[in-house]
């Protein structure tokens, strides 16, 4: 018991760690405070190939490391955010970016839900018109007298239903 | 108790219709997934495949004077192989890289990645170099122009010098009789 306790408390304080060790842009020099923010803004935008559920910005990864110092350099060789995005596309392709393009092979992606949830609506729109459609029904008059001759009989009869 | 029939049981071919179509749906979304769990997402497509080889100049690992370029790879099918003294499946591919050394059909070119010199030059030493010259790029310089993001990963470059496929992963014989034989076969009948 006592050392399931102690790794419990181990993996708390190495969580801990995990996140003071998280990068910073200390490393990195900027002229300005927007040419920071821009930095953030773009490595934040980007993949981390390695760690797939990572940002640029959030990854430990060598390879990020890699990547972040390449954005940086372009960034201060005076480059475009586009043309350092087009500049990971080409190489590493859209994947590195965290938001897919829009164009026809990720048109399933972006627009299947709204087709789902269409084609959905389609169909409880169908179900509640035909409910609405078809409302209960009166008792025929043959229905009505063969409920009074049940209802007649009853008192003589033991019960039957159950 | 007597059973009476109900209206909506009459058998309404347009109503059965509709009413499978949300399964049929489900199923095909079902379906989708399953796919989808059944791809490695490690293996990200690289958009190089048909483009020509990026430009690059590293000294070679065992022979620093000597710079392996784009030029080396002109003329001749060219196996480029990314690897590291610290990977371990690099070490599982070394000996089928090792078997497909000989083979006259291509070099074997090396990037040996992210490594440092000492410990890639041992591996060799100790078991054997498949490569015909390896560009050593330990600071990932040509690394990135190739879209390089793991070891090993393998691109295929025709003479030409176009890129014609990449494999991502370690070579074994499966991968090298269903996938790269018969493409280097057929970038071979190309000419």
């Amino acid at each position: 018991m006592s050392s399931l306790i102690k790794t419990l408390l181990l993996s708390i304080l190495l969580l801990g760690a995990a996140s003071v060790g998280a990068y910073t842009l200390e490393e990195f020099t900027f002229d300005s405070p927007r040419q920071q923010e821009e930095f953030r803004e773009l490595i934040g935008k980007l993949r981390c190939l390695v760690c797939q559920n990572e940002s640029l910005a959030g990854s430990q990864a060598e390879l990020a490391q890699d990547l972040r110092n390449e954005v940086y350099k372009m960034m201060r060789a005076g480059q475009s955010q586009d043309q350092i995005l087009d500049f990971l596309i080409a190489r590493y392709g859209d994947f590195v970016l965290y938001d897919p393009p829009l164009k026809p092979s990720t048109y399933l992606l972006w627009f299947g839900p709204f087709i789902l949830i269409g084609i959905g609506a389609v169909f409880m729109v169908r179900a509640l018109l035909r409910k609405k459609a078809t409302p209960d029904q009166g008792l025929s008059d043959a229905e009505r007298q063969r409920l009074a001759d049940m209802l007649a009989n009853r008192d003589g009869k033991t019960d039957q239903t159950s | 108790m007597e059973s009476t029939s109900l209206p909506s049981s009459k058998a309404n071919p347009r109503r059965l219709f509709f009413a499978l179509v949300p399964l049929a749906l489900f199923i095909a979304l079902v379906a989708l997934l399953v796919f989808g769990l059944g791809n490695d997402p490690r293996k990200v497509p690289s958009p190089l495949v048909g483009k020509p080889a990026p430009e690059f100049s590293l000294p070679e690992l065992t022979d620093p004077g000597r710079r392996v370029t784009r030029a080396d790879l002109m003329g001749e099918i060219s196996l480029v192989n990314v690897w590291a003294s610290w990977c371990s499946s690099c070490r599982a591919e070394h000996q089928a890289l090792m078997a497909l050394s000989d083979n006259p059909d291509f070099q074997i070119v090396g990037l040996n990645w992210k490594d440092e010199a000492a410990n890639a030059t041992a591996v060799l030493r100790l078991t054997g170099n498949p490569y015909d010259m390896n560009g050593y790029d330990p600071d990932n310089t040509a690394g990135i122009h190739w879209g390089v993001y793991g070891a090993p990963e393998t691109f295929v470059v025709d003479r030409h010098g176009i890129i014609r496929y990449k494999h991502i992963g370690p070579i074994d014989r499966r991968v090298w009789e269903q996938t790269l034989q018969p493409l280097v076969a057929q970038l071979k009948s190309e000419g």
